[in-house]
Formats: C-alpha cells, structure tokens, sequence
C-alpha cells in the first residue's frame, strides 16, 4: 500500500531558483539560505519518495484571470516549466504520477472536495523552486511529482480549516491506494511577506516563528486564523501559509520536527522551512488503544 | 479608495484584491499577461499607446501603465503578480517596483529588508488606538 512518510514546508521565493539557475547560489553572501537546505539535500536522499504531492500557488503563470481554481490538481504524465516572462528556468521536466493523482482526486472529491482537474499545464517557480531548493541542481528530478496549485493569488485563498481537512482527505486517499509508494507532501509558499502599497515589504518575525512552532501540535489553532488576520499580520501575501496546512493535514498527528530554518530576508520575503517526519506506525497504535 | 466596508479596509497602505478589484482590473490584468510573450512585449514596447489601446481599458489604466505608477495600477484593479509583468518588460527587478508604493527610494526599500523588513508595528490597523475592531471573530465560524 501507499503511504505518506513525511512532509515538509517551504518558501517558494523565485530569488532562490534564478540564483540556482545562474551558478550563484554557493556564493558567501548567500549562504546564509543555502546552507539551510544541506541537511534538507542528505535528507531526501535518504527517504528517496517515490511520489511528492507538492502544494503551491501559481502566480498569475499559468492560471490568470480567465480561470482560477481554488484547488487544481495535476492528473497529467508531465509538466513543462514556465516561461514567467524571461525565460523557462532549466530545470528538468517535472514527471507526473497520473494514476495515483487520479485515485486522489477520485477520493477526495468524494469525501466532498470539488477539486478542478489538470491534465496539462506548465507549472511555475512556486513548483520548481521547492524541487531545487531539495534536490539540488540534477538531471533530472528524483520521484514523480502530483501538483496541487490553490489560489492564494486572489481573495480570498480557502480556508485553513479547509486546507487542513484536504490534508487529511488526501492522506485517506493515499493509504487506500494498493501500490506501494512512498509519498511525500510539501506546502509551500510563505512566510511573511507584503507586495504591494505603502505597507510593502512587511515582515512578521514572531508571527512566522509562533506558526512554525504551532503547526507540529496546535494545528487546529492555526487552521482557525482568517484570511483578514493573515493578511494584517503577516502581509497580503502571507495568506499563503494555508498551504502548509494541506501538508500538515496529510501528516500523523504525531510527528517529529527533524529540521527547522529560517531567514530574513529572501528579496521581499522572510523564508521558512521545516520537516516533520510521521511518527511509527506502532506508536500512532499505541496512542489509539 | 478601495476595500470600503469591508473587513480589512482597516489595514493601512494595503488593497486587497478581491472580487470587486478583480472586476475593475480584468482587462488591465489580462494585458499585462500578455507581455508573458516576447512578441508581445516587442510591439508593447515599440508602440506602447498603441498596444494598450487594443485592450478595452480604462483611460486611467492606460495612463497609468504609461507612466508606470503602481500605486495607480492598484488602486485601478490591477494585481501585484500581473503588474511585475511590466516591470518585467522594462527589465526591474520586483523589488524596485514595490518599492515605487512605498516612500522609500529602491536603495532605502532593499536596505529596509536586509534590516529585517517592516515592522508590523503601528502597521496593523489604520486606528491604531483603543476602538480596535473585533471583525476578525466575524471571519472564523
């Protein structure tokens, strides 16, 4: 049978892939990002998923303003990176996992999430930036990749109550599926961070760590926060933290925090990123007897 | 102004994009995601009255791109991720045109942000002061 092992959540911040892209990332000046993601490159090397379900946001790429869906999920064979008005990064193409995908939307829109399907579509920074930031500069990527895009572009992004319960509706899905898989999901996007107007470039230091801290057992409490307080406290942009949500939801809730970083600041981001491994099957039994 | 009577028409120096600026915007949105091809930008930046004129958009749209104020575009419906299409265009980095809303030049903008960005305080409400509202318990079931 399939099974999700471990999750993790990450910024998506394109500075990260175009200094990937140009040969700079090893530079001094930016170690103090990189260098967060050393222990993330041993790590996935070790768990070697088969599968990523991989949460993001386009942003205005491939969805613009004739159609937004507020989830979408990519039952395709591939998805060719973006041309985002410069250039596709040269990345690897992004292999799909269409009969898994398939049996996760199949399940989910049953047990009540009316997800929009994909069959074919380019996928943005918000998907190959997390693939680089992990798997570092390869031939090509190392598992087969299920994009989730949900629109954080335009109010209002779904709830995080919502989020956290596709979390758990997917992990339901993808217990019941007969291959054996290992599966990881990753929400991306976030953390604070402000675009637009005169608050532009607002960053929320203590609203970022308290939500790090939060998400591995008071999850519940975050899935609470509304849109107006995300936007308020942590930027009209840091409503994208929802999407950590959706990876929280598909974790046991018992997991083991392996590894944390955060930095301030990424361009006009603060970035944050975790990884939270499921605890043993045996003690999750343990806790239900 | 935007955002009236609405739950978050409080927050100082932000406009959120909802629906009632999605509406505004549609059309001036949809031209800048037309720069996402180089044909496109060409014959923009060849003739830029011109290429905007075939869109259905507002005079004050097209004045606005023209002259390249952001904080106009917004406030006329346009959203951040398709504005960055122009600056794009024009070869800026994202940085330089949001800092173009604020009242920081680029350099004190970015300098701002290696200091840690801007302080959430005094930059939640517009009325910082006692009558705090309460909508946020009217936004969680």
């Amino acid at each position: 049978m399939a099974k999700i092992t471990s999750g993790l959540g990450t910024s998506h911040i394109p500075l990260l892939g175009y200094l990937m892209d140009k040969g700079e990332s090893h530079l001094e000046k930016w170690a103090p990002i990189f260098k967060g993601y050393e222990f993330t490159k041993k790590w996935i090397r070790e768990q070697k998923p088969d599968v990523v379900i991989l949460v993001y946001n386009d942003h205005a790429t491939t969805f613009d303003m004739k159609l937004i869906p507020t989830f979408a999920i990519g039952c395709g064979e591939s998805y060719r990176p973006a041309d985002e008005g410069y250039g596709a990064r040269p990345v690897p193409l992004v292999k799909g996992a269409p009969k898994l995908a398939w049996h996760v939307a199949e399940s989910v829109i049953l047990q009540g999430f009316d997800l929009t399907i994909v069959n074919e579509m380019t996928v943005d920074h918000g998907l190959t930036v997390p693939l680089s930031m992990v798997f570092g500069e390869v031939e090509e990527w190392p598992c087969q990749v299920i994009p989730l895009a949900v629109n954080t572009v335009v109010y209002p992004a779904p709830t995080g109550e919502r989020c956290l319960a596709l979390g758990k509706a997917i992990r339901a899905a993808v217990e019941q599926f007969p291959d054996d898989l290992t599966v990881q999901v990753w929400g991306t996007g976030g953390m604070s961070h402000q675009l637009l107007g005169e608050r532009a470039g607002l960053i929320n230091r203590e609203w970022d760590l308290a939500f790090m801290d939060d998400l591995k057992n008071d999850y519940e409490k975050l899935a609470k926060i509304s849109q107006v307080e995300y936007i308020r406290e942590s930027g009209t942009e840091g409503s994208e933290m929802v999407m950590w949500l959706i990876m929280r939801g598909a974790l046991n809730h018992e997991v083991q925090e392996v590894h944390r970083h955060y930095h301030v600041p990424v361009s006009n981001t603060a970035l944050g990123h975790l990884i939270y491994e499921n605890a043993s099957q045996e003690s999750e039994e343990e806790k239900a007897l | 102004m935007n955002n009236q009577q609405k739950p978050y028409d409080n927050i100082p120096g932000t406009t959120v994009f909802d629906g009632d600026m999605a509406r505004i915007g549609f059309h001036l949105n949809q031209f800048c995601m037309s720069l996402m091809q180089e044909s496109n930008r060409v014959a923009f930046k060849q003739n830029e009255r011109a290429y905007l004129d075939q869109w259905p958009m507002t005079e004050a749209q097209k004045t606005a791109v023209l002259e390249r104020n952001f904080s106009q575009l917004i406030a006329l419906g346009g959203n951040i991720y398709y504005l960055v299409k122009i600056s794009s265009t024009d070869g800026l980095s994202v940085a330089a045109a949001v800092s173009t809303m604020t009242d920081l030049s680029v350099d004190e903008y970015i300098d701002m942000m290696r200091r840690g960005g801007r302080s959430p305080e005094g930059n939640r409400f517009t009325d910082q002061g006692e009558n705090k509202p309460s909508e946020e318990s009217l936004w969680q079931k």
